[in-house]
């Protein structure tokens, strides 16, 4: 603002004139209504505060009896019997992350497909139409995902699981206990109710929050270095990786954790489809598997008081853990090139 | 005097399908097919699925080699690429219809009896014929526990996005990421939490007004979600015009924001009710159940229709399963009836198409 004017000002003036050239102080007086009006605002907006604190301290205090009584044996113990005071959630932790890392896996390539050809092939014209139907997707009751996963996935999956166990059962997570590779006559239900059936139903369960994070990443990636991908001679293909994928990295990585974040937690299509076992199980093929949500499920109408306690304290982990998956998500998705979109 | 050859460059194809593209793939996948055939008759194999995994791999493989005859590495990938993203589309869209089409065909069975939607379970046992009993109790449960539920989630869920784009600020900020987080609360959690709170602390019985409080723990954060990025998109000189001709910010937000954005959020509502009436982890632990219509939210049992699919397939009695298809179908046409409707609602008359609107309908209201 320096001119020439203000230069042959005398300094006094210019003391002044910096003076009165300080912003001035807006002081404005909220009336009643508008106060009021603010209040409720905040206070609503504490209401998500309240509730999450609260799922957090309610689940902490219904836990400690339980968590107080096995002590750390909690975090190691595989076996359910919260009466006989001999119960952990190795098992079940061990079962959730197993579903929830065949869901990752299933659902992340899918996702990225669709995401890309929604955000970069699909014609302009079908394009809305698309977007409407991932979001119907997942407005997909799991009740039902677990009927198609029951009736239809479960039949359909089993004589590959069948023919995998028999042809690369030399890969421990592939064998299968109580089924002789050699003989073609083994009967099926020792591949029904396993964490694959269960892991595959999951995973399309996600398939369309992780698709629909992906694909507004994607169509953010900045036009002028696609036009210039494009005008350098590059196909659709070398434009997609080197714009396209290079500009949503963090998204892709954030969507597959909030699709991890979802897996971990969902119970009734789990429930509707595996066998409980309360060890270990990491044969993904095999008949038996478990997941905390669906042990919550299962024990809640028959526990006790030390047995809704021993479900609390798992309702918790569950509860962390899924806050810890997210929370990196959103950080890892807001840290990107891409910014948080979601 | 020569003449030049000026070789015409071909413009490189970047949208549209090609024929050769067409007839390559039809290519590939034909004698994908017929090689798939052969191993299957020549090694032990069986299964629709290995079937379709083995004859893709083997397409995928047969459009590289084709393709490759007279297109170089880049144009190859490119081709394969292309092909193997649209196949990936093609498989869940066609997984999505296909999950819809199942249940509501399967459903069929149970759906031409009148009593099925004009009865309840009390009187129907297990081996009962299909005539009888029926899933009114679960309909009528559905829609009152819905019922509560948006009128706990509508007010708030709506007033704490006005409070996000209203009062930015690092507060806001911190509420954001929570609501975020609350989205991923594992529904089962939810449940557990308001069993912990209004049933074992308050003594609330369970009952349909629990079941409530569950879905709306469920439902808060995707209504807070779609109604923010809604109004965040309210052009901010319409905001400044109201408060500049001496509005306040009550009003402005009354009269000019939530206005403006009224085609939106109805879509986020519609939107959050299709979600929350599909839940059934929440009302497991919270509404009972009952076989027998039950039409007080406060007292007793109140079954939701996913509660009852998910107790009438625990059955093995064939007819059971058939009811509990029926009842999908019914769940699954109400969540696309909410769909469509939040589409039509929410489509055309966008933001911006109902802003002129309302400016009008302002000017309109001042004039007279």
């Amino acid at each position: 603002m320096a001119t020439k004017t203000q230069q042959s000002l005398s300094k006094d003036a210019l003391a002044m004139a910096a003076d009165t050239q300080k912003p001035r102080q807006l002081k404005y007086v909220w009336d009643f209504q508008d106060r009021i009006f603010r209040g409720v605002m905040r206070s609503a907006g504490s209401s998500v505060l309240v509730i999450m604190g609260l799922v957090g301290l309610f689940l902490t205090l219904r836990a400690s009896e339980a968590l107080g009584s096995v002590g750390f044996s909690f975090f190691t113990t595989q076996a359910w019997e919260p009466d006989s005071g001999n119960f952990g959630i190795a098992a079940v932790i061990a079962g959730t992350v197993i579903i929830a890392i065949i869901a990752i896996v299933v659902a992340v390539p899918f996702s990225l497909g669709t995401a890309l050809y929604i955000s970069e092939y699909a014609p302009r014209r079908i394009k809305r139409l698309l977007i409407t139907m991932v979001d119907l997707m997942a407005a997909i009751p799991s009740v039902v995902f677990g009927l198609w996963g029951f009736f239809f996935l479960q039949n359909e999956v089993t004589p590959v699981a069948k023919w995998l166990s028999q042809n690369f059962g030399w890969i421990p997570f592939l064998s299968v206990q109580g089924s002789d590779p050699s003989d073609p006559l083994t009967s099926n239900t020792v591949f029904t109710s396993s964490s694959l059936i269960a892991g595959i139903v999951v995973g399309l369960m996600i398939t369309p929050i992780v698709t629909s994070v992906m694909r507004e990443v994607f169509s953010q990636a900045p036009i002028g270095e696609r036009e210039a991908a494009l005008g350098l001679g590059s196909t659709r293909w070398g434009m997609v990786r080197n714009v396209v994928l290079s500009f949503g990295k963090g998204g892709i990585i954030g969507a597959t954790m909030l699709g991890l974040g979802r897996a971990l937690g969902e119970t009734i299509a789990v429930y509707m489809i595996i066998s409980p076992v309360f060890v270990v199980q990491p044969r993904i093929l095999e008949n038996g598997a478990n997941s905390v949500s669906s042990l919550i499920a299962l024990r809640y109408g028959e526990a006790t008081q030390m047995g809704m306690s021993a479900l609390m304290a798992a309702g918790l982990a569950l509860f962390i853990m899924t806050l810890i998956v997210n929370f990196a998500a959103s950080s890892i998705v807001a840290r990107s090139r891409s910014g948080a979109s979601s | 005097m020569t003449t030049q050859n000026i070789v015409e460059e071909q413009k490189r194809q970047l949208h549209g399908i090609r024929i050769r593209d067409l007839l390559t793939t039809l290519t590939a996948a034909t004698s994908a097919v017929a090689a798939t055939g052969f191993l299957f008759s020549i090694a032990p194999l069986n299964g629709v699925l290995t079937f379709v995994l083995i004859a893709y791999v083997l397409f995928i493989v047969f459009f590289a080699l084709i393709t490759a005859i007279d297109d170089d590495r880049e144009g190859v990938k490119d081709r394969v690429a292309s092909v193997i993203i649209r196949s990936a589309a093609v498989i869940i869209f066609s997984a999505l219809v296909f999950i819809v089409v199942f249940t509501i065909s399967r459903g069929f069975e149970a759906l031409p009896y009148l009593n099925f939607f004009t009865q309840d379970m009390s009187l129907a046992g297990p081996l009962d014929p299909l005539s009888s009993g029926g899933i009114l109790h679960s309909i009528l449960g559905s829609l009152i526990q819905i019922a509560i539920a948006l009128a706990i989630t509508i007010p708030l869920g709506l007033i704490t996005a006005v409070f996000l784009n209203e009062i930015p600020g690092k507060y806001s900020r911190f509420v954001r990421t929570m609501v975020e987080a609350m989205t991923a609360l594992p529904s089962i959690v939810a449940g557990l939490f308001i069993y912990a709170t209004a049933i074992l602390l308050l003594g609330v019985q369970k009952s349909g007004f629990a079941a409530a409080l569950a879905i709306s723990v469920m439902m808060l954060p995707i209504m807070i979600r779609a109604s923010d990025v809604v109004l965040r998109i309210v052009p901010g000189t319409l905001k400044e015009a109201s408060l500049g001709l001496g509005a306040g910010a009550w009003r402005t937000a009354w009269m000019v924001t939530l206005p403006t954005a009224r085609s939106g959020l109805t879509t986020a509502i519609i939107l959050a009710t299709a979600r929350g009436i599909g839940e059934t982890s929440p009302v497991l632990l919270t509404s009972g159940f009952t076989a027998s219509l039950n039409l007080n939210p406060t007292e007793g049992p109140m079954v939701s229709l996913p509660l009852a699919i998910f107790q009438f397939v625990k059955s093995p009695e064939p007819t059971m399963i058939a009811r509990g298809f029926g009842t999908a179908a019914v769940l699954m046409f109400l969540v696309l009836i909410l769909f469509m409707l939040a589409r039509i609602l929410g489509s055309d008359k966008n933001v911006f198409g109902n802003l002129v609107k309302n400016i009008r309908k302002l000017t309109k209201k001042k004039v007279a």
